[in-house]
């Protein structure tokens, strides 16, 4: 549902007019824009946003709110170069099975950053054509960014080679 | 990286059309860094081009969440070490949004001028380098004496040439030095004829021109569709840039242009980063000429360490200081996205705060990221030649890539 104060935002009403369940929550603080969608349907709210001059999807996260169910944050920004213009798109996912169908259907840019945040977060891209590491190496196990796993003393050390 | 290049049957069946796998890097030159980019060629041709990065991943967004907020600018540093004050500015700009502090205007104002500063040094060593890739070295030397001229400024305000932290959370780290003005003044008055001598040994070089003209062409669209942006995207046209589209740092009080081109090719993106470089100039001018007086750091004692002075004879200073010391600031919950522009392109810092005194998310949004996923739409189908200018007109920095 939309909040009250958000229905004069032009963005937000257009979403929320687009498919009435589509926004789980909404705010802007601090300025910026951020929508809460429903999972399932973020590439239909990719969609109308791309169709709303939204030309680039400047990035794609995640933030890991571990012990707290649904655990997983998928944050994606947007930019309209034309209507110079940000809007942070959010999906709460699990953490038992964290998988969310990929962007890359709609912005090409999301390849890598879909690819990054499966890497260091272990969140799955649903039919991603490439859904392989990026930045840690291919046998690497776990993934590094999720906040139970440590910054120091992993089993991996420098020392014992 | 598990999509790997392996002879296909196609190749094989043809015996006479004779296909190459050509791994260049990490270890190369002009990768700038530790990129591997495997190749797929039939004879001069680049059939199909495979990034491989992560060579350089340090964890620095990991090492972000086990720091507390004011020791996390050190990390920001280490992000892209060609530009580490814009990266400096992008995290304590995201950080001051989040406990909604003021700053002082001339600390605003040094902040412009020394972001200034950094593109200059920036795309002087990308001139420098991109030219020694192409086979023009002279420029490296030139390039590198003004840049040489630029981290001694840089050491005498921070102390450091690069790793600087100069842009703190709340203001600045230290009051300028004494007669920063005079070498500055210096510097930024014999910069644009250095300019002209770089371009004098470039503009009308047959071989420059003949390597970069007409060289790397993509669709505007595909461009910012796979994530392109900085000098690469206004070279083909769009005047995208943070310090005018979202005016940071009292940016919207400098008077500039944003240089563009529509030629879109290596040359147009040299143009546009010498184009820049002047514009910088100037704003440094204005800078200087209108630096207003007063403070460099915000009224805050919450947030910013108390003066050494004060410290020894009030008590407050001195509860303030071991309590920032030890525990660190704490920052009200929420999440920001901080563009600044930085020399490469979009450099946005996504900060998340549970209200702790540790960042809950720091990611960087970093442009080499952005601007190097385009390189297998920049040089497949074209010649192997080509795509040494083409990295090079990327300007991609890979610990900024890598993080």
């Amino acid at each position: 549902m939309l909040p009250e104060n958000l229905r004069e935002n032009a963005v937000a009403a257009s979403l929320e007019a687009a498919d009435p369940g589509l926004i789980v929550d909404a705010n802007t603080l601090h300025n910026e824009l951020t929508l809460e969608v429903v999972p399932e349907k973020i590439l239909a709210a990719l969609r109308i946003l791309k169709g709303q001059k939204f030309e680039r999807l400047s990035t794609v996260t995640a933030v890991d709110r571990y012990p707290m169910e649904p655990r997983f944050e998928v944050v994606y920004h947007l930019q309209s170069v034309s209507r110079n213009l940000f809007v942070r798109l959010k999906c709460r996912v699990n953490g038992e099975k964290p998988e969310i169908d990929s962007a890359t259907a709609v912005y090409a840019s999301a390849n890598w950053y879909e690819r990054e945040t499966w890497d260091l977060f272990g969140i799955v891209f649903l039919n991603h054509p490439n859904l392989t590491r990026i930045m840690m190496p291919d046998f690497w196990e776990g993934h590094p960014l999720r906040r139970d796993y440590p910054v120091h003393g992993h089993k991996y050390s420098y020392q014992n080679e | 990286m598990s999509e790997t290049l392996t002879p296909t049957a196609e190749t094989e069946k043809h015996g006479h059309t004779r296909r190459m796998t050509l791994n260049m890097g990490p270890q190369h030159p002009s990768t700038h860094g530790v990129l591997r980019v495997l190749l797929e060629l039939e004879g001069e041709t680049v059939l199909k081009c495979v990034p491989d990065i992560g060579f350089l991943h340090t964890g620095i967004e990991k090492q972000c969440e086990a720091l507390n907020w004011h020791q996390v600018i050190t990390l920001t540093d280490r992000v892209d070490y060609l530009a580490n004050l814009s990266n400096n500015l992008a995290y304590s700009l995201a950080v001051e949004k989040l406990l909604e502090l003021e700053i002082p205007a001339k600390a605003q104002w040094m902040r412009v001028l020394l972001a200034e500063l950094t593109r200059i040094n920036s795309h002087l060593v990308w001139l420098g380098t991109h030219a020694l890739d192409i086979g023009a070295m002279t420029v490296f030397f030139l390039c590198f004496r003004e840049r040489e001229d630029i981290l001694r400024l840089f050491e005498m305000f921070a102390g450091q040439r690069l790793m600087t932290s100069y842009i703190r959370v709340g203001g600045l780290a230290l009051d300028p030095p004494r007669g920063w003005e005079k070498r500055v003044q210096t510097f930024i008055n014999t910069l644009p004829s250095r300019i002209d001598e770089y371009e004098s040994l470039l503009n009308t070089n047959p071989i420059w021109l003949k390597r970069t003209k007409g060289v790397g062409l993509l669709p505007v669209e595909e461009m910012l569709e796979i994530g392109m942006t900085g000098p690469c995207i206004r070279a083909a046209g769009i005047p995208m840039d943070a310090r005018k589209m979202m005016p940071y740092s009292s940016y919207e009080k400098f008077d500039f242009t944003v240089p563009t081109s529509t030629d879109n090719d290596v040359y147009a993106r040299y143009a546009v980063r010498v184009a820049e470089m002047r514009e910088s100039a100037k704003i440094v001018k204005q800078a200087m000429a209108g630096m207003p007086e007063g403070p460099v750091q915000a009224a805050a004692p919450k947030v910013v360490l108390p003066e050494r002075e004060k410290m020894k004879t009030q008590m407050e200073s001195l509860i303030y200081h071991f309590k920032i010391v030890t525990e660190g600031i704490s920052v009200p919950a929420g999440e920001v996205f901080q563009v600044v522009e930085s020399p490469r392109g979009e450099l946005g810092y996504y900060v998340v705060s549970d209200g702790t005194s540790k960042p809950l998310r720091v990611h960087m949004r970093t442009p080499s990221f952005g601007n190097l996923q385009a390189l297998p739409n920049l040089i497949e189908d074209r010649m192997i030649a080509d795509s040494i200018a083409i990295m090079g007109s990327l300007d991609f920095v890979l610990g900024d890539c890598d993080r």
